[in-house]
């Protein structure tokens, strides 16, 4: 167990808790930069995947894990992401311009959908995010001549700047890059007076608005911001799957989307991540399982909706705090070994949660 | 005379939504949880009337009464296995819970020996007749569930105006500590209207499978009965009833005089076009919360 003894303010501001988790990170990202060089190439593309779903949950989870807005139309600026990155780079256009393209209008729909939901709660909130996601789903299969409609489109490989990008490696480490610039952005904007205005509407609306926090104003950004991010794995998803149709961003995803960040953990950058990775190795895992399955179960495609969905509820209702609660406890059990208590992460029950007048 | 039709044509589906969309509100109303498994559970429902109707030759009727008694039983499960133990966590864990379990009722009814993924025919001995009135031709099913969901909308009416146990859970969807103080066991209350919701949602599966089929995704219905729940406004029964003849009617009437491609999103425009104007639907009390 490390003691962390502040004697000075600038140690408030640092990035990371001490020399040891620095080091660690640092060791993580030296890994991600030898990965293309060691692993074998299906392995990379799982990997650029996770970056992609990692971005997306960082949107997600600053709407919903730390905004406390819950969003169930994700897809829906992820389409947007891909589809204006995929018309662009058609053009001609470069990444470095087509992707803050593809960000700005993914975070204007955004505020779009933003601003009825400062007047929407709950389960409100919900629906008109869902509807809007089946909203865009069918522009996007009816608007023919620009987004090709249900034969969806093919996108060229990324072009960075001038010359096309062929390799998949240069393509892995630009969204890396993306990956940790998007962490690093979130994890600071978090620390700052916006996130904490973030946090506090999240707990509760009425406090957060009785200490001066402009509820329209944070909800919307809150909204933009996410909505940019998720616009930004959407133009990284489409060099990566090249391939683009409507009904690669149903409810579907949006909902995987939405469990991905409660497996993963809500309300920890973290989390995300854990989330990310558990949904792409999801299907490999199953894979492995199927051999050890009888036949009549293994080949029914709704086997995988149903461990997903399993897993889900056992986590609700057994691990709330997900991958990442899970990796806390483990973590503090051994820093605190042999004092770690069972009750130290005790679920504390809330009812003032509730909507009702009374 | 079209208009006329399409008007049939609206109300009876728009019956259809009303009634997913009940389950939907008497659920909310009485554990403020949102359960976003209903559809799945109306595609159990068509499910299990199928598997008695059509796979064991039971008489159609009798067959209804089973789905509904077994949706029932499912529904009360439902509630004890998976939402009881979540009580006090936020909102959110109670979404995640029923969103995943539509997943794994979803998952499941392929995975069953008969069912799978394919499509099955369900006839009611009603089905497949013509009325002719003037120039008016209306299917017998149409007239079917117009009557039937008027009938069972009656039927709950009477059951919570004048019985003990629905004026317990009238009690219970007001205020639950109030009703505990009372006497009236609220858990127990919860759970029977777990299984009304789920009966509910069996029979509108079964007025649905003549009209559409029993397949597994048939439970993305719901997703239309959401809308018809949050126009009327979530905590309202006439509410539900009414939001559900909205948007059966604007469907029927885009599908026919807007565009192609209209007809699947006219129900969501409208829930957005009544949460701009009315934030919490038609049928809200207009109320803030109190600290």
């Amino acid at each position: 167990m490390r003691f962390i003894f502040k004697t000075r303010y600038e140690q408030d501001l640092q990035l990371f808790k001490d020399g040891v988790s620095a080091a660690w990170y640092c060791a993580l990202l030296v890994v991600l930069i030898a990965a293309p060089f060691v692993l074998p190439d299906y392995y990379r593309s799982q990997l650029v995947f996770i970056f992609i779903y990692a971005i997306a949950g960082f949107g997600l989870m600053l709407l919903a894990g730390y905004t406390g807005q819950i969003s169930m139309g994700h897809a829906a600026f992820l389409a947007i992401g891909a589809y204006t990155e995929a018309i662009l780079q058609a053009q001609g256009w470069p990444f470095v311009l087509s992707a803050p393209v593809a960000v700005a209008f993914a975070a204007i729909l955004g505020v779009v959908i933003g601003l009825p939901a400062l007047r929407l709660t709950g389960i409100y909130l919900s629906i008109a995010t869902l509807a809007f996601g089946f909203i865009v789903e069918e522009i996007l299969a009816r608007w023919e001549h620009v987004t090709a409609g249900n034969s969806g489109m093919l996108v060229p490989s990324v072009r960075l700047l001038f010359n096309q990008f062929e390799s998949a490696n240069e393509f892995y480490y630009l969204c890396l890059v993306c990956v940790v610039l998007v962490g690093l952005a979130i994890f600071n904007l978090l620390r700052s007076p916006t996130g904490r205005a973030f946090i506090a509407i999240r707990d509760s609306e009425v406090s957060a608005q009785s200490m001066g926090v402009n509820l329209a104003r944070y909800k919307t950004l809150s909204f933009a911001l996410s909505a940019g991010i998720t616009g930004l794995a959407g133009a990284l998803y489409a060099h990566q799957i090249r391939f683009i149709s409507p009904e690669q961003f149903t409810l579907f995803v949006s909902i995987e989307f939405l469990m991905m960040i409660v497996i993963g953990g809500m309300g920890s950058l973290h989390g995300a991540v854990f989330g990310a990775i558990f949904v792409i190795s999801l299907p490999e895992l199953i894979g492995a399982l199927k051999d050890y399955l009888p036949q009549a179960i293994a080949e029914q495609p709704g086997l995988k909706m149903t461990i997903f969905g399993v897993i889900m509820i056992l986590f609700v209702l057994f691990e709330p705090m997900g991958l990442y609660g899970r990796w806390l406890k483990i973590r503090t059990y051994f820093s605190l070994f042999p004092l770690y208590k069972k009750d130290m992460f005790k679920r504390q029950k809330a009812y003032q949660k509730s909507e009702r007048v009374h | 005379m079209e208009i006329l039709q399409l008007t049939i044509a609206g109300v009876a589906i728009g019956c259809i939504y009303a009634l997913i969309a009940l389950g939907f509100v008497l659920i909310y109303k009485a554990t403020e949880v949102v359960n976003f498994a209903q559809g799945d559970v109306m595609m159990l429902g068509a499910f299990v009337a199928f598997t008695f109707a059509g796979l064991w030759q039971f008489p159609f009727w009798l067959a209804v009464i089973f789905a509904i008694a077994v949706l029932a039983v499912v529904g009360a499960l439902f509630n004890r296995l998976l939402l009881r133990p979540i009580i006090g966590q936020p909102a959110f864990a109670a979404v995640m819970v029923t969103l995943a379990a539509g997943f794994v009722i979803r998952g499941v009814a392929t995975m069953v020996p008969g069912w799978g993924a394919d499509t099955y025919a369900l006839k009611a001995p009603y089905s497949d007749g013509v009325i002719r009135i003037g120039e008016l031709a209306i299917l017998s099913d149409h007239i079917a569930i117009i009557v039937l969901t008027a009938l069972l909308c009656a039927g709950l009416y009477l059951f919570f105006k004048n019985t003990r146990v629905g004026i317990a859970m009238q009690a219970t969807s007001q205020n639950q500590l109030a009703a505990n103080y009372v006497g009236i066991p609220v858990p127990r209350i919860n759970m029977l209207i777990w299984a009304i919701s789920a009966g509910v949602a069996a029979f509108a599966a079964v007025l649905l499978a003549p009209i559409t089929f029993v397949h597994s995704n048939m439970g993305f219905i719901g997703l239309k009965a959401f809308p018809a729940a949050v126009v009327g406004g979530f905590g309202s029964i006439p509410g539900a009833i009414v939001g559900g003849l909205i948007i059966g009617l604007v469907e029927s009437y885009a599908g026919f005089y807007l565009p192609e491609g209209f007809k699947d999103v006219a129900a969501y425009i409208v829930v957005l076009l009544v949460l701009l104007i009315r934030p919490s639907g038609i049928f809200a009390e207009m109320r803030r919360k109190k600290v």
